[in-house]
């Protein structure tokens, strides 16, 4: 058996704890958030209202008319000691992305604050696995990690007033994608034609924290294509099955 | 024939809310629902609804009203508003109606709701509620994501709300003789979960200085303004989940309680949460009003949690009959000699 995850609880209030695994992004804290959701979640611990995983937290929210934040402390401290110390692999997705420079404002920008050239800046976006961290800022945006150190860079000094529905952006060594038009402040890259936040589905968020994504470069032409399905609504994304799947797109 | 509610004029912010989407904050949905999760519950109350049912939230300004359809009935709870039926078939036909009570209107009938006195919303809830179809279990109104409530967005001028009954039966109108609904100043909190990024000098001034309430509050956060509390290792941190209530820094000092649509998410410094049964008496507070900070351990939170429970599920008990004395507006009718119609119109009232 593992050694215990360092952790701590930290109160928010009486409707809310949090449980802390470190204060930094890494894929080891974020594995045990996601571990302990799950756990949480299999239990169905009658109280329990939601939770909401983080970075490097988990955030339980729960009723204190049937809960005692002194019960759920004592539910989930023996959880924690019998998790899994390695990452937990959720779903995995190929996710096209169109890195145009027509849909990528910031990839010339990027390019120069990386010293990478824009070819390279869309290859290394492009060829590692993303890891979602947590869901958050807009419905079904993800915050993905696993960029090298290239991409840490500070978000845009002047944050946009609108950024295009599908939009992804780095900044900060992370990348988002926006599911709805919106207001931000990273740096564009390109966009994907994949609705990440559709009401008609169940859940509506396509991805969620502990998801693996890896993001396909397609053409102007082939984002059009794809575009047009998803506007129709026969754009079907799934996760793949095999651990090495195919292109799904 | 129609069954709607027609908006004659919007008000500053009025909305479809409920008691909020809960279970789906892990997609970066807020939960959203009424400020004042109390006042709603007696507005429901008073029309027969279930308490969680979904009403409309009136903010500082109310909406003017038209019903379009054979019968409905309305209870408005909250701040003080003066609420004026006005009947266009009857010439000078207008009666105020009292607070905290029901009334059962008629087709062409208009409740015209004027601005809020003593806190920012008040809701009115309508028998058997909103015909509107709810948003991943909820009608909340989460305007930014433009999800839920009305298509989404605060009422506007022309909109037909969809009522789920066409006509409602006539019976005895209900009032609560009274809700205490009184300015409250003193706001009990749990300091964390991030009390240790700030200084204790910094704790110091939150829980000894007076804050005021501005303008910049929204159905998001409550800005709060005073003096700046002070962080002791900079005011960025890994992005965590955010509590109902949550009192947020950044890095201008100054705190921002969160409140019904707050992001799910976020990267300022916690120094402390409002304990939630306080909450609905901190979303009532208007601009101007001052706020005051007590630290108290969770246990107290919990029991205080217990105690407003029992007081709202005792709620329904102190629901009386309303004395049917309609406040007619007495000088409309002298100057239009009317009187006597005033008099006929006691005298057809029901008991009290």
């Amino acid at each position: 058996m593992q050694a215990r995850p360092q952790f701590k609880y930290l109160p928010a209030g009486d409707t809310a704890l949090v449980v802390e695994f470190g204060d930094r992004v890494d894929r080891t804290s974020s594995g045990h958030v996601v571990a302990l959701a799950q756990k949480l979640r299999d239990l169905a611990v009658p109280g329990i209202v939601e939770m909401v995983p983080t970075f490097r937290s988990l955030m339980v929210h729960y009723d204190p008319l049937r809960l005692r934040q002194t019960d759920l402390r004592a539910r989930i401290t023996p959880l924690v000691d019998g998790m899994p110390a390695g990452e937990q692999v959720g779903r995995r997705w190929r996710l096209p992305v169109c890195y145009d420079e027509s849909l990528g404002p910031d990839l010339a920008d990027v390019s120069a604050r990386t010293g990478l050239s824009v070819a390279d800046v869309i290859a290394g976006h492009s060829s590692v696995v993303h890891h979602v961290y947590m869901m958050g800022f807009l419905p079904g945006l993800p915050y993905l990690g696993g960029l090298p150190k290239e991409f840490e860079l500070p978000r845009r000094e002047n944050p946009r007033l609108k950024v295009p529905r599908g939009a992804v952006a780095v900044a900060m060594s992370m990348t988002v994608i926006y599911p709805l038009e919106s207001p931000g402040g990273w740096h564009i890259l390109g966009v994907t034609p994949v609705p990440l936040w559709d009401l008609s589905r169940d859940p509506p968020a396509l991805l969620d924290a502990g998801d693996k994504v890896t993001l396909v470069p397609v053409s102007l032409r082939e984002y059009e294509v794809l575009l047009a399905k998803a506007a129709a609504g026969e754009l079907e994304m799934a996760p793949e099955t095999q651990p090495e799947g195919r292109p799904s797109a | 024939m129609t069954t709607v509610l027609r908006v004659r004029s919007p008000g500053l912010m009025t909305t479809v809310q409920d008691l909020g989407r809960v279970g789906y904050q892990h997609l970066g949905v807020p939960v959203s629902g009424a400020l004042d999760p109390i006042s709603l519950r007696a507005a429901n109350l008073l029309v027969g609804n279930p308490p969680d049912t979904a009403a409309l939230e009136i903010a500082y300004q109310g909406p003017v009203l038209m019903v379009e359809a054979d019968s409905v009935r309305i209870a408005l709870a909250g701040a003080s508003a003066p609420v004026e039926i006005v009947s266009p078939d009857v010439d000078g036909g207008s009666e105020l109606l009292g607070p905290l009570q029901s009334v059962r209107l008629q087709r062409s009938q208009i409740v015209r709701i004027g601005a809020l006195a003593g806190g920012a919303v008040a809701y009115l809830a309508v028998e058997g509620g909103f015909d509107i179809a709810p948003v991943l279990g909820s009608r909340s109104t989460y305007t930014r994501a433009a999800i839920g409530g009305f298509e989404g967005h605060a009422l506007r001028a022309g909109d037909a709300i969809p009522l789920t009954l066409a006509d409602v039966a006539e019976r005895q109108e209900q009032m609560l003789p009274s809700l205490d609904l009184g300015p409250q100043k003193r706001f009990r909190i749990v300091l964390g979960p991030q009390d240790d990024y700030f200084t204790q000098a910094g704790i110091a001034t939150l829980l000894n200085e007076t804050y005021t309430v501005t303008p910049a509050t929204d159905r998001m956060g409550m800005r709060l303004d005073g003096p700046k509390l002070e962080h002791a290792k900079g005011y960025n941190i890994v992005s965590d989940g955010i509590a109902p209530g949550s009192i947020q820094v950044p890095g201008n000092g100054l705190p921002i309680v969160l409140l019904a649509d707050r992001q799910t998410t976020g990267g300022y410094p916690k120094i402390a949460t409002v304990i939630s049964a306080d909450l609905p008496a901190l979303g009532r507070l208007v601009p101007g009003a001052n706020v005051v900070f007590e630290a108290v351990d969770i246990e107290t939170a919990e029991a205080a949690a217990r105690q407003l429970a029992a007081e709202l599920a005792a709620m329904p008990e102190r629901i009386v009959a309303a004395r049917r004395e309609p406040t007619v507006d007495e000088a409309k009718l002298m100057g239009e000699n009317l009187v006597s119609g005033m008099v006929d119109a006691r005298e057809g009232g029901g008991q009290g």
